[in-house]
């Protein structure tokens, strides 16, 4: 089998875990980059079971819309290759019980918020960000605008620049001024750039990448579709390469918006590469679902491999990536030395 | 709030029953807290997996004390490659486990006059629950039905647990030919039964919930629906369950149930989103 060719750095052995995970963006200071990804942890308090809740960046709560809703009929959700589809239908109590119930427990627990909002139609996105602002009590807004837009026969407002300025636009103006409005892009579309360019313009103070990418199954028993609403939404580690494209791409087009990061974050590296794309944070989503302290544990390990690399906090790692090409320099990590342990199967 | 615990299990022992495979594993402080008619997580095929969806298994048999501290058992059928690799464990294998989860069956005060049935690999839970009723001095009549002999679980150890057993297959390759509903209503009349517990397929749920309705007998049901995080977060396991204040809500298997009240879910409606569900489609308006 393979043999290892390079040898481990005397400094992994023990790493020096004073790294500052500090995520300071947007004017938030988040003890920890970890998130939990909208629609994978429900509103925390199943999660907080497992791990302490208030130990993370922060929940962002599953996308809420301003009636309850009953979500789309089952199946639901279909296994895929490292990854599942999903076609939940944004089933949810509706913004009143959200605030009562909700978002009183996290801020009873002390957790850190960004609310994730979903609508209808531009006016629907306008109406739950006043009442929300009316209320107070998250961090942040993260805004869903993958939804189908009923005044554009059904088009998700995230593929159309125009419609996705739309919405910002309305959650802007309905929020204060000071509140931190990350629009959450599709992978779906041509030129994602282009979207962030728009929403940015738009009043977006930065954006989270990645939402699912469109995907669907075949069941060869039943030999029709596996889920009741026959598309649904691909996620998992199995997007995870798209998504670092994403980030790399919009980072590279703007270099100082911020940046949520995700998409199939299982482990502290995954979550690292993301960081070194370009993201200030990232969240955790399908991972959840295998191990429900996926969160906490991801922090951890991503702490160690700052440590391992040679950073002393978070924030030296963001946009690392990108530095130029320099070969006179010694990097952070041994020159020799690759971090990807792939390569080990390069051997002889 | 009740206690769930994420814990690191051993493989025990792995042994065939019938069509099935039953798995004894470690489960420190899962087994000595656990309920009838609640279930385990297990995450497949290990830390690099390609399948992330942890598989859920109701919880057999408990052991709380012993060599190994508190252990238990679950039984298998293996219908994907998920349950594939799992039946393919040995002894000293290591399980990341979840629980233990859901609403358990709850328990009826006084000794009255129990009916459990079981389809398929559905009895599992039935055996704990079987030995509570006992402990509370409950008359326990069982049912245990199958398309065939070797897909029925658990027959001679519940000889022992139940005042009687009868058993269904519909090929006539063991006990009644016919199916557990062919049986139910003269049982529940001859027993003078107060109380039908049941765990197996939809159809077979349905059918024992119609009949305890009918009769006026209270039913408990435990469902299974395809979950994909088992804890309550990814709302996929939903089906229509009408509450106390008689609303109808798409709630989840995983946590408001598996256990439901026969009476309260719309059988012939699961898969669907009734129309007069709590926040359904308002029809022509959404997609």
């Amino acid at each position: 089998m393979s043999r290892a060719l390079f040898v481990k750095p005397s400094s992994l052995s023990g790493p020096a875990l004073s790294v500052d995970m500090t995520a300071s963006f947007a004017g938030l200071e988040l003890p920890s980059p970890m998130l939990t990804a909208s629609g994978c942890a429900a509103a925390g308090k199943e999660l907080d079971a497992f791990f302490d809740i208030t130990a993370i960046g922060g929940v962002v709560t599953k996308s809420i819309m301003m009636q309850p809703r009953s979500g789309r009929a089952t199946p639901r959700m279909a296994e895929t290759p490292s990854g599942m589809l999903n076609s939940i239908g944004l089933q949810g109590p509706g913004l009143d019980r959200f605030i009562e119930e909700d978002l009183a427990w996290l801020n009873n627990r002390g957790a850190r918020t960004i609310v994730s909002i979903a609508g209808e139609t531009a006016e629907e996105f306008g109406k739950i960000a006043q009442r929300l602002r009316n209320v107070g009590g998250f961090e942040a807004i993260e805004v869903n605008i993958s939804c189908p837009n009923v005044a554009d026969r059904g088009q998700v407002f995230a593929c159309n620049p125009v419609s996705a300025a739309q919405v910002v636009q309305v959650v802007k103006r309905n929020s204060d001024a000071r509140m931190p409005i990350f629009a959450k892009l599709s992978p779906d579309v041509t030129d994602i750039v282009e979207i962030a360019d728009s929403v940015i313009k738009a009043g977006a103070t930065g954006v989270s990448l990645i939402n699912t990418l469109l995907g669907m199954v075949i069941d060869p028993v039943t030999m029709r579709p596996a889920l009741a609403g026959i598309t649904g939404g691909l996620s998992g580690p199995a997007i995870r390469p798209v998504a670092v494209r994403c980030v790399w791409s919009v980072r590279q087009a703007f270099p100082d918006i911020p940046i949520i990061g995700m998409g199939g974050i299982r482990s502290g590296t995954d979550a690292l590469e993301f960081i070194l794309a370009g993201a200030n944070a990232v969240s955790v989503g399908t991972s959840i679902f295998n191990d429900p302290s996926a969160p906490f544990r991801i922090h951890g390990e991503l702490q160690v491999a700052l440590a391992e690399r040679g950073f002393s906090s978070l924030a030296d790692a963001v946009s690392y990536a990108h530095r130029p090409v320099d070969t006179t320099r010694e990097d952070p990590i041994t020159s020799e030395q690759s971090s990807d342990d792939d390569w080990d199967f390069i051997s002889e | 709030m009740s206690v769930t615990l994420q814990v690191s299990s051993e493989v025990l022992d792995v042994r065939r029953a019938g069509s099935y495979f039953v798995i004894s594993l470690t489960a420190p402080g899962i087994a000595e807290i656990a309920k009838p008619g609640q279930f385990i997580t297990i995450a497949m095929g290990g830390e690099e997996s390609s399948m992330m969806l942890r598989r859920s298994f109701a919880i057999h048999q408990v052991q709380s004390r012993g060599v190994y501290g508190g252990t238990l058992d679950i039984v298998v059928s293996v219908h994907g490659k998920g349950t594939k690799w799992l039946s393919e464990r040995r002894r000293h294998d290591t399980l990341a486990v979840v629980g233990p989860l859901g609403t358990p069956f709850s328990l009826p005060k006084s000794p009255v006059s129990c009916v459990i049935v079981g389809g398929g690999y559905g009895s599992a839970p039935l055996f704990v629950l079987a030995e509570q009723l006992r402990d509370r001095g409950c008359r326990v009549d069982a049912v245990l039905g199958a398309s065939t002999e070797e897909k029925l679980f658990g027959v001679l150890e519940l000889k022992r647990l139940a005042t009687a057993i009868t058993v269904t297959t519909d090929d006539g390759s063991s006990g009644f030919k016919g199916n557990v509903a062919d049986v139910l209503p003269e049982l529940i009349d001859r027993v003078n039964a107060d109380v039908v517990y049941a765990c197996g397929p939809m159809g077979m749920l349905s059918a024992v919930a119609e009949i305890a309705t009918r009769k006026r007998v209270f039913s408990q049901c435990s469902v299974e629906e395809a979950m994909a995080c088992g804890i309550g977060v990814c709302m996929t396991c939903v089906l229509p369950v009408i509450g106390d204040d008689g609303v109808t809500r798409m709630v989840r298997s995983c946590t408001d149930g598996p256990t439901f009240r026969g009476d309260r879910v719309r059988w012939s409606d699961v898969g669907t989103i009734p129309e007069d569900t709590y926040g359904a489609p308002v029809s022509g308006v959404r997609s």
